[in-house]
């Protein structure tokens, strides 16, 4: 076994149980928090992937963005926060059926897949995805569309959040 | 070496867990956490099938850009109505928000 191998059970060990924990613990400081570092271990898996931007933008838009955000909306709504009965509805053995099913059954469709064992092609010593990734996201023949939509959706969820959230008194 | 299903089979797993967040939560915040956590694990199949299957291409990286921005705006939105329906009705509780059924 390879040391790249055991840094990835490592860090899928630690991503899957702070998921694990941030669904389950009752106090949802903690679950943002396990949520964090969660988001922190999929930015590891992009960089084992070769994807350093994207590395980089999940720590700045997940962790910086959307968690700390979440722990405000936590915080703004602390008389539940701190409410001490059960976190979980009453269908929560359901829930668990249900995801461990899709779980065994997505594996189990994967598996029947040829490609499932892939080792990973050699990425060639000229490449750089950094910028084929900055080109395409501005290139009329590859993603300018997609990137300008996506931005215009941002704007409208911008003016749309501050709308929805307004204190009309 | 690291296999692709390594990869494939975390994204499974991640994926289930961020389903029975999205299931079995009460709150509205946690059924948010939930969602994030199965973004992650589409973003890290996207990437993954990228690095594995497609490297000469960025179709894959430049998918997983496209959620995280899709990511953002959800949360925004999202956290932006749970503020709203606190304020209204004093609860995030999603089975205690049912106004729709009157």
């Amino acid at each position: 076994m390879s040391g790249l191998q055991i840094i990835f059970i490592l860090v899928a060990a630690l991503t899957l149980g702070a998921g694990l924990l941030a669904v389950t613990v009752r106090n949802l400081v903690h679950a943002a928090l396990w949520l964090i570092l969660a988001l922190f271990g999929v930015a590891i898996f992009f960089v084992l992937l070769n994807a350093g931007f994207l590395a980089v933008a999940q720590v700045v838009v997940y962790i910086g963005a959307i968690a700390i955000l979440m722990i405000f909306a936590i915080m703004l709504t602390q008389q539940v926060a701190s409410y001490k009965g059960t976190q979980l509805n009453a269908n929560w053995i359901w829930s668990a059926f249900i995801a461990v099913v899709v779980f065994a059954g997505l594996a189990w469709i994967l598996s029947s897949w040829s490609g499932f064992s892939t080792l990973p092609p050699e990425m060639s010593a000229r490449a750089d995805p950094l910028r084929q990734l900055g080109s395409a996201l501005v290139s009329p023949t590859a993603y300018v569309i997609p990137f300008e939509v996506a931005s215009v959706l941002l704007l409208a969820a911008l003016i749309g959040a501050i709308i929805i959230a307004w204190d009309r008194k | 070496m690291i296999p692709l299903s390594w990869y494939l089979v975390f994204s499974a797993a991640l994926f289930a867990i961020g389903l029975f967040g999205v299931l079995a939560r009460k709150n509205a915040v946690a059924i948010l956490i939930g969602i994030e956590l199965m973004l992650n694990s589409v973003n890290i199949n996207l990437v993954a099938f990228w690095r594995y299957i497609a490297p000469d291409g960025i179709s894959g990286q430049a998918f997983a850009v496209i959620v995280f921005a899709v990511a953002a705006a959800e949360v925004a939105v999202g956290l932006a109505l749970i503020i709203s329906i606190y304020r209204r009705r004093g609860t995030i509780a999603a089975e205690e928000i049912d106004m729709l059924k009157f």
